[in-house]
C-alpha cells in the first residue's frame, strides 16, 4: 500500500530537511494515525504520498506506483486509487453537495447513470442524506467535512489521507468524524490520518506512527499518542 | 478472446470519453454564466481590441484605396507618329496593350484631342489653329504606377510611338506616399495585435484566477490536464466567438456613421470611401479568428500555472 524506504526530503527554496532517512510501511486495510508536532514532517509525507512533491532520495510506492519514477501524466491515474482529504475541506464552493461529490466520479468517465445511483448511496453513508441540493457555505464544519469524505470515498479508493481532518472541528464533531473513518475502514479501506490531537489518537486503538525532526521516533500499536508537543 | 477483450476495452473507454467530453462541454458553457462578470469583462475587452485594430485597419484600406484613386488619374500619354493615318494609328492599340504593367489604352484621334485642348483654354488664343496641329494619341493607365519609368522606356519602342509623356515625378511621389502610409499602417497594426493580446490574455487570466483552488481540487481527485483543460478551452472558444461576433457588428455601426458623415461633407465629393459590404467578409473571418485563437489560447496559457501541481 505505502512503502517509504530512507526517504529524504529538502525543500529547495529554504534548504530546510523536512524529512531524513524515513522508513514507514502501511498495509492493506490498516488504520494509521501520524502525529507529531508542527514542522515535523507529516505534511511533507502526506504530500509525498499523494505525488504533490517529490523526495530527493529513498523509495517510495504507493499502491503499486513507484513514486520516484511516476511521470507527471501518470499522476491522475495514481490519485484516483485515493482518496485525499484536508483540513480545509476544499469543496467547490458554486457547486452543490451532490456536484461536489458527483465531480468526482465524472473525473474518471462514470456515466450519468452510475453517478446517480453511487453518489446518494454515499452521502447516506456519511449522514448526509437530505442534503445534497445545499451549497457548501450551507453547511456547518462538520457536514462539509462530511462532503469531503464523500468525495473521498465515492470512487472506491484503495486507501484515504486525511491531513488533519478535525483541525476546523469541535471535540465532539471531531470524534464523530473519527467514528466514520472507523466505519470506512470496517469496510476495507486503509485510512491514514495527519493529526496532532492528543485526546482523539488516544480515544482510538488503533497504530500509532510518530514523527519529529523529520524522523520517525516512535511506531506502536498500542494506540498512545505518548508525545508531548 | 484477447480480440474481444479489447473491443470491449475499446468501447468501455469510448464511452467513458463520450461522457466525459459531453459533460465538460457541458461545464465549458455552465462556466460562463457561473462567472457572468468575468466572462462580460473577456468579452468587452476582445471587442474592444479587436475594434481598436479593426478601426486602424480599415482606415489603413481607405487610404490605401484613396492614393489607387489618385494613381490612375495619373495617365500616360503615348503621341502617335504624325505620318500616320488615323486607321494606321488606331491600329498600335493592340501593342500598347501587350506592354507590360499597361491596364487599358484608350486612343484619342487628334480631333478629340484638339476639342479637349480647347476647353481648357479660352477660344480666342486658339484661333486658326485646326486639328492637324495636335497628334492622335494613347491615353494609358498603368497596373503599378511605381513601374511607370520601365513602361515609358518599352512604350517608347513600340512602332508608331513618336514621344510618351509620362509625370515620373508624381507617380515617385504616390509610390513614397502608398509604402509610407502601408509602413505605418503594419507597424501601427502589430504594435496593436501585440497590445491586445496581452490585455486580452491578462483579462483571461484574472478571470481563471479565481479558478486555481478549482483546479487545485480537481488535480487532487485524479483529473487529468484535457479534463480540466476542455471547460476552459470551450469557455474560451465561446466567448472569443461571441466578443469577435459582436465586435464586428460594432464595427460595422461605426463605420457606417462615421463614413455617412464624411460623405456627407465637401470631402465626400471627391474622396471615395470602401463601402463596409466589400471587406465585410474579411473583418468577419479576422474577428471571429482573432476572438477564437485569444480566447482558446488565453484561456489555456492562464491555467497552465496551475495544473504543475
Amino acid at each position: 500500500m505505502v512503502r517509504m524506504n530512507n526517504v529524504t526530503k529538502v525543500y529547495d527554496s529554504s534548504g530546510t530537511v523536512a524529512i531524513d532517512g524515513v522508513d514507514l510501511s502501511i498495509d492493506e486495510g490498516e488504520f494509521v494515525f501520524l502525529v507529531g508536532p508542527s514542522g515535523s514532517g507529516k505534511t511533507t509525507i502526506m504530500k509525498l504520498i499523494t505525488g504533490e512533491i517529490h523526495a530527493n532520495s529513498g523509495e517510495i510506492t504507493v499502491n503499486d506506483f513507484d513514486m520516484m519514477k511516476i511521470k507527471r501524466r501518470k499522476l491522475p491515474k495514481m490519485r484516483r486509487t485515493l482518496g485525499v482529504i484536508f483540513q480545509d475541506y476544499r469543496l467547490i464552493e458554486n457547486m452543490t453537495v451532490y456536484d461536489n461529490v458527483a465531480f468526482a466520479m465524472r473525473v474518471v468517465g462514470a456515466s450519468n447513470k452510475e453517478i446517480s445511483k453511487r453518489v446518494p448511496y454515499v452521502l447516506e453513508l456519511v449522514g448526509l442524506e437530505g442534503r445534497e441540493k445545499r451549497l457548501p457555505n450551507e453547511l456547518s464544519g462538520g457536514e462539509q467535512q462530511r462532503v469531503a469524505i464523500a468525495r473521498a470515498l465515492v470512487n472506491s479508493p484503495r486507501m484515504i489521507v486525511a491531513d488533519e481532518p478535525t483541525g476546523n472541528l469541535d471535540p465532539v464533531r471531531s470524534l464523530e468524524l473519527m467514528l466514520l473513518f472507523e466505519k470506512i475502514n470496517e469496510m476495507g479501506t486503509t485510512i491514514l490520518v495527519v493529526t496532532h490531537e492528543k485526546e482523539l489518537v488516544n480515544a482510538f486503538s488503533k497504530r500509532v506512527i510518530t514523527i519529529d525532526g523529520g524522523h520517525v521516533i516512535s511506531d506502536g500499536m498500542d494506540g498512545y499518542y505518548s508525545y508531548e508537543i | 478472446m484477447a480480440a474481444t477483450l479489447s473491443v470491449t476495452e475499446w468501447m468501455g473507454t469510448t464511452v467513458m470519453k463520450f461522457n466525459r467530453g459531453g459533460y465538460l462541454i457541458g461545464e465549458g458553457f455552465r462556466s460562463i454564466g457561473k462567472h457572468g462578470f468575468m466572462s462580460f469583462a473577456s468579452v468587452t475587452i476582445i471587442m474592444a481590441c479587436l475594434i481598436i485594430m479593426g478601426s486602424v485597419s480599415l482606415l489603413s484600406v481607405n487610404i490605401d484605396a484613396l492614393i489607387k484613386d489618385l494613381e490612375n488619374q495619373n495617365e500616360v500619354v503615348a503621341f502617335v507618329d504624325e505620318e500616320l493615318s488615323e486607321e494606321e494609328a488606331k491600329a498600335i492599340e493592340s501593342k500598347i496593350e501587350a506592354v507590360e504593367n499597361v491596364e487599358s489604352a484608350d486612343f484619342v484621334p487628334r480631333e478629340l484631342a484638339m476639342d479637349n485642348f480647347f476647353d481648357n483654354y479660352d477660344s480666342y488664343v486658339m484661333e486658326g489653329i485646326d486639328s492637324t496641329v495636335f497628334r492622335h494619341r494613347f491615353v494609358i493607365h498603368l497596373t503599378d504606377i511605381a513601374l511607370m519609368s520601365e513602361t515609358t522606356d518599352n512604350l517608347m519602342k513600340v512602332d508608331g510611338v513618336a514621344k510618351v509623356r509620362a509625370h515620373i515625378e508624381y507617380a515617385d511621389i504616390f509610390v513614397t506616399i502608398r509604402n509610407v502610409v502601408s509602413v505605418v499602417s503594419l507597424v501601427l497594426i502589430v504594435m496593436l495585435v501585440f497590445v491586445s493580446v496581452f490585455i486580452m490574455s491578462n483579462t483571461i487570466k484574472l478571470a481563471t484566477f479565481n479558478r486555481r483552488e478549482e483546479i487545485a481540487i480537481m488535480k487532487m481527485v485524479g483529473a487529468n490536464n484535457g479534463f480540466i483543460r476542455l471547460p476552459f478551452i470551450v469557455e474560451g472558444l465561446t466567448l472569443g466567438l461571441i466578443g469577435g461576433g459582436l465586435a464586428f457588428l460594432a464595427e460595422w455601426g461605426v463605420y457606417e456613421v462615421l463614413t455617412g458623415k464624411i460623405i456627407s461633407t465637401v470631402a465626400g465629393s471627391f474622396i471615395r470611401v470602401v463601402p463596409f459590404t466589400d471587406v465585410a467578409v474579411t473583418v468577419l473571418v479576422c474577428y471571429l479568428g482573432t476572438g477564437i485563437l485569444v480566447g482558446v489560447f488565453g484561456g489555456i496559457n492562464a491555467i497552465r500555472n496551475y495544473l504543475k501541481v
